[in-house]
């Protein structure tokens, strides 16, 4: 094992130099989640056992190979190497059968296992060539550490360009207040929430999630507004009849959050801000909600909170986060 | 706890993995509630829940958490599903009931939150 992955660390860190980490850790978990089908290479060069050393050796320099499991009717019976032909040459056995000189002890990985389980094999072995049969014995394929090494980097790559990816989206979105210059940058996102529809509901705070992720916002003040938007959202989706916006106003050292709607407003302000205060029908607190508790955590998490409403005329929220002081 | 312990505990069945199951679970809570979660959600933690739409996904998005463990032997609708896996949050479910399955977890060592209090006169 320690000799695989060995090789494969040291691989990585030459062509990927720059490689975090948690790459690394992603090359164990690669290895112990990826199947060896997935690795091997399926065009197996196959030597039959009617050949002899010389046309084995012709075959193996036309394929540009250094060994070839020797297969009868599908099954291994040996394999044979480029150090087995030099040895026949120099004993002079050019002429005779390949099996006089392949070698019988034959270890072979069956298609399902996972590919740190190549690593076992080879790196006891000390041979750099496995056959790769399924549960009947027949040979499917065959994996070398060339065709490992070039897989996990592939794969690594991938997750790295990913990452890489993400990192520079963050990166240019949090230099705007630096980049773009004014008295007074913000950055402002507006949604509008549709009412009672559920299959929605809650997509305009996710994307005000991410965007607060993509400018690096402390992680603890993107947590808190994510809270306070999703309860204010949900609350148009369940309370009004007509749906309304959510507004985020986001500065370089606050965040402003406005959930404005045209519904039925609200009578008594007092009441509904107790905790427990609810007017959610029977149907929404089988969804979870309707606890009476959204304006209470809204008002836990936020700085600010000022909530403005008439019956028939509509209601405003408004918060305010401060992201200085955190 | 680590994520296959509790799995062992609940002798429960990961419907969707997006976390090793090393994963370190820091705590645990229960609600069918959603204002709950937000409320007393904490980073990282596991949710058992009686509900199984796709807005405990939502909720768990916004708060923070990273798995959610269906009691009650339910099965999540397939937009839970979708959803979970769109946001990389771990499902999971067990048969427990949610007052054994709390039970459990709390005996093998999963704490909780502790005492938590809502300001209710600070208007
Ligand atoms: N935009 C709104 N328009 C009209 N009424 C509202 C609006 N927002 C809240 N309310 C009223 O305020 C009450 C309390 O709201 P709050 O968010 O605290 O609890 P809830 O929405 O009923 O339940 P929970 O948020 O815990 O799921 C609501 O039941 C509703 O009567
Ligand atoms: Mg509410």
């Amino acid at each position: 094992m320690r000799g695989f992955l060995d090789l494969g660390l040291l691989k990585l860190e030459t062509t990927l130099g720059k490689m975090a980490v948690q790459e690394i850790t992603k090359v164990q978990e690669l290895i112990y989640t990826t199947r060896v089908e997935d690795v091997m290479a399926t065009d197996v060069i196959v030597v039959d056992p009617s050949m002899t050393v010389a046309e084995v050796k012709s075959l193996m320099k036309e394929k540009h190979i250094s060994g070839a499991p020797v297969v009868q009717d599908e099954n291994i019976i040996g394999i044979v190497t480029m150090t087995d032909i030099l040895a026949a040459m120099e004993e002079g056995r050019l002429h005779e059968p390949v099996t006089m000189s392949m070698s019988t002890k034959v270890k072979t990985v069956v298609r399902d296992s996972v590919v740190a389980e190549v690593g076992n094999i080879l790196g006891l072995k000390g041979s750099s060539r496995l056959p790769v049969v399924d549960r009947n014995g027949k040979l499917v394929g065959i994996v070398t550490t060339g065709t490992v090494t070039k897989y996990l980097l592939r794969r690594l790559d991938q997750s790295f360009q990913k990452n890489e990816q993400e990192r520079l989206q963050a990166y240019r979105a949090s230099h705007i207040f630096q980049d773009i210059v004014s008295d007074d940058t913000s950055v402002v996102l507006r949604f509008v929430v549709d009412d009672k529809d559920f299959s929605n509901a809650g997509k305009a705070s996710s994307m005000i999630k991410k965007a607060l992720q993509r400018l690096v916002v402390n992680p603890q003040i993107v947590r808190r507004v994510a809270v306070a938007v999703y309860e204010a959202e949900m609350n148009l989706v369940i309370h009004t009849d007509v749906g309304g916006e959510i507004i985020v106003d986001i500065r370089k050292d606050k965040l402003n959050v406005s959930a404005v709607d045209h519904g039925p407003g609200i009578a008594d302000l007092k009441q509904v801000l107790q905790p427990g205060f609810s007017t959610a029908p029977e149907w929404i607190r089988d969804m979870g909600f309707g606890a009476g508790m959204g304006l209470a955590n809204i008002k836990r998490v936020s700085d600010m909170m000022k909530l403005i409403s008439e019956p028939g005329g509509g209601t405003r929220l408004d918060l305010v986060f401060d992201l200085k002081n955190s | 706890m680590k994520l296959k312990e509790l799995i062992e505990v609940l002798d429960a069945e990961i419907i969707l993995d997006n976390h090793g199951s090393d994963e370190e679970i820091p705590a645990g809570g229960a609600a069918d509630l959603m204002s709950d979660v937000l409320a007393f959600g904490s980073p990282g933690m596991a949710l058992l829940t009686g509900l199984t739409n796709p807005q405990v996904v939502r909720t768990a998005e916004m708060a923070g958490i990273n798995a959610i463990i269906l009691v009650r032997d339910k099965k999540a609708p397939p937009e839970t599903v979708e959803l979970a896996r769109e946001l990389g949050i771990t499902l999971i479910r067990t048969s427990y009931t949610m007052y054994e399955a709390c039970g459990r977890l709390y005996h093998a060592g999963l704490p909780g939150l502790g005492v938590v209090k809502i300001r209710n006169d600070t208007w």
